[in-house]
């Protein structure tokens, strides 16, 4: 079954008098359970389409459907329901709320989506040792490397079961020790849950480890 | 809820001192407002207080035809047998002290100096006159029957260089529209606490002064007290005769009513402008604030945290700056009021025409105006911060993910 399907999405961005083409007419299903790299290189499109599938950004035509339900016919608050609930995000800088420890930072989209203590405090400490942080539970990110921050981005994107993730240049901050270890970690978390990853990059030593790669260039799927 | 406001009070703490600062102007402004409300409210009821009992009383039953304004001891403008009257009327359940007074106008002379001052003749024994014997810096108080004795008022006293025992000059103007003359021996020497009032006023026996201006048996009115002013109209209802005219407290201190309530006017015209400035500072933290965090917004956004969750984010904040900063502003505004109200601010000599002031002002802080200002300066730091949580609450995720912070 298809996780995802996105039919002739445009998306043109206008600053002033200039328009930008970023999608011009995409294509694509993903099936549930797949690992797949789009590739492509910069401005080719590849956040973009991320943006659309993760309910971010709404394509200028054209219709993208996320578990069956197509989510440009939905209205601001039902789209951060749709993110809150089916999918998760790992981005490029990490994305940690700064205040906020390893532990509270998974926590929060379980509350987001009013899962109960008990329910939350078991979640959470299952996530941080998928992820090999339960040590660093109590640690804000400022006192973690750029992996361990990633490795708990991760987590905090599987926290509430989604669907989907969506992980846009997630080993782009990272030497290579830790680039591949995320991708070893997004890998495993695959296999063992079934959850379908979208990432996106244009690191070789990356698109290794997907098991489908979609190309995109001048916002075209090639 | 909870991690909501864990989260706000650690975000204020990113910035500990922008977020002190703004706390600051808050705990300033409400202390300053709370001050002043009990700057105002001390000095209305100081002097609503001293001008009941020392001038008007609650009540004052007079003769149809008496004017305040002339002093004049012509018998048509008085009462007949007052000490009757004011007996009579001393029965009522609800009066606490009747006693008839005289008002003449007179001037007082020593050596080649003279003033013009009121004569009050008063009943000794009554205790409606508490204010003046309590008030006796030296001698005694005068008696019923004292025929050469008099009583003044500190102000007057210093500036004739008077004290106990010395002599001066009395001239009243009498009934018959005369004058006359007589010498006085100063037996008491008294401070009500309100210098305007002290040095125009001397106090005789109701007897002599009834004797030296010619009054007869005759009082200009007769000065009442009751247990609770509040039922002066039902008191006053009960009194009406045809033979007499009976004021109310609020009927003789128009002034002093209007002045109250010009004060309230006054009062919130300054408490908009303290608000506002206040406003400003809050707006100011809370748009940097958002500012600041554009891209964690996004990130929130991107979680799934929807709009109007993100307002209560701000929101809370907010609150957690308003309670630190109205905790403060309630001990500091408390503690001023507290200090001043018990030592007092001087501002001697200050009299207004048809008001007793006292020389010292004494802050009064009401519960009343401390739960109002509360409320107030809360709901205004809410309503000041809405503006910037829902400028964080309309951003597009997508936009605020882009931003560099």
């Amino acid at each position: 079954m298809e996780v995802t399907k996105i039919e002739n999405v445009t998306r043109v961005y206008k600053i002033g008098e200039v328009e930008t083409k970023a999608l011009g007419g995409v294509n694509l299903s993903i099936e549930n359970g797949e690992f797949t790299a789009l590739v492509g290189p910069s401005g080719s499109g590849k956040t973009t389409l991320l943006q659309m599938i993760g309910c971010l950004d709404q394509p200028t035509s054209g219709s993208v459907w996320v578990n069956g339900r197509d989510v440009t016919r939905l209205n601001r608050n039902q789209r951060a329901d749709m993110r809150r609930g089916q999918i998760g995000f790992i981005f490029q800088f990490f994305a940690l709320i700064p205040t906020l420890s390893a532990y509270e930072n998974i926590e929060m989209p379980l509350l987001l989506n009013g899962v109960g203590a008990p329910e939350r405090k078991a979640r959470v400490e299952e996530l941080l040792k998928a992820v090999d942080l339960a040590d660093r539970a109590q640690n804000r990110p400022d006192q973690m490397s750029g992996g361990q921050q990633q490795r708990v981005a991760i987590a905090r994107a599987l926290a509430t079961h989604p669907a989907l993730i969506l992980a846009d240049e997630p080993t782009a901050n990272l030497d290579t020790v830790n680039g591949e270890q995320v991708m070893e970690i997004m890998t495993r978390l695959n296999q063992e849950t079934g959850v379908t990853f979208i990432f996106a990059t244009h690191d070789p030593r990356v698109i290794k480890y997907a098991r489908r790669v979609v190309t995109l260039r001048d916002g075209l799927i090639v | 809820m909870l991690n909501l406001f864990k989260m706000a009070f650690r975000n204020l703490g990113r910035h500990r001192r922008r977020s002190l600062l703004s706390a600051l102007a808050l705990s300033v402004s409400l202390a300053l407002l709370l001050f002043m409300a009990a700057f105002f409210k001390g000095e209305m009821r100081t002097s609503m207080e001293d001008t009941l009992k020392l001038d008007s009383g609650h009540l004052q039953v007079r003769a149809a035809a008496y004017d305040p304004a002339k002093l004049s001891v012509a018998w048509e403008y008085l009462i007949e047998n007052p000490a009757q009257v004011a007996a009579q009327i001393a029965t009522l359940e609800q009066v606490k002290f009747a006693t008839p007074r005289l008002i003449a106008s007179g001037i007082v002379s020593v050596r080649d100096e003279s003033t013009g001052v009121q004569i009050m003749g008063i009943d000794p024994a009554s205790d409606a006159n508490a204010p003046y014997r309590d008030g006796l810096l030296q001698g005694v108080f005068i008696t019923a029957d004292d025929r050469d004795g008099i009583l003044i008022g500190a102000p007057l006293a210093e500036s004739f260089q008077l004290k106990v025992g010395d002599s001066l000059n009395l001239l009243v103007n009498t009934a018959e529209g005369t004058v006359d003359e007589q010498s006085f021996s100063v037996r008491g020497i008294f401070s009500t606490g309100s210098s305007t009032y002290d040095k125009g006023l001397v106090l005789l026996p109701l007897a002599k002064t009834q004797s030296f201006s010619g009054a007869g048996n005759h009082a200009s009115f007769i000065f009442i007290m009751l247990k609770d002013r509040e039922q002066a109209e039902a008191v006053a209802a009960a009194l009406v005769s045809p033979n007499f005219t009976v004021r109310t407290w609020t009927e003789m201190n128009e002034l002093l009513v209007l002045i109250n309530d010009f004060a309230n006017a006054y009062i919130t015209i300054l408490n908009l402008i303290i608000l506002g400035v206040t406003v400003t500072v809050i707006i100011n933290t809370m748009l940097m604030a958002v500012l600041e965090r554009t891209r964690e917004i996004g990130i929130l956004s991107a979680l799934g945290m929807k709009g109007n969750q993100v307002i209560a984010l701000f929101l809370a904040e907010a609150s957690l700056l308003a309670l630190g900063g109205i905790a403060v502003g309630l001990l500091a505004g408390w503690a001023l009021s507290a200090y001043f109200g018990a030592t007092g601010i001087y501002f001697g000599d200050i009299g207004v025409s048809g008001m007793v002031m006292g020389d010292r002002l004494y802050p009064y802080l009401m519960l009343e105006d401390v739960i109002n200002l509360t409320i107030t300066a809360f709901i205004v730091t809410l309503v000041a911060s809405y503006y910037p949580a829902r400028l964080a609450s309309k951003m597009e995720p997508v936009e605020a993910l882009r931003a560099e912070k």
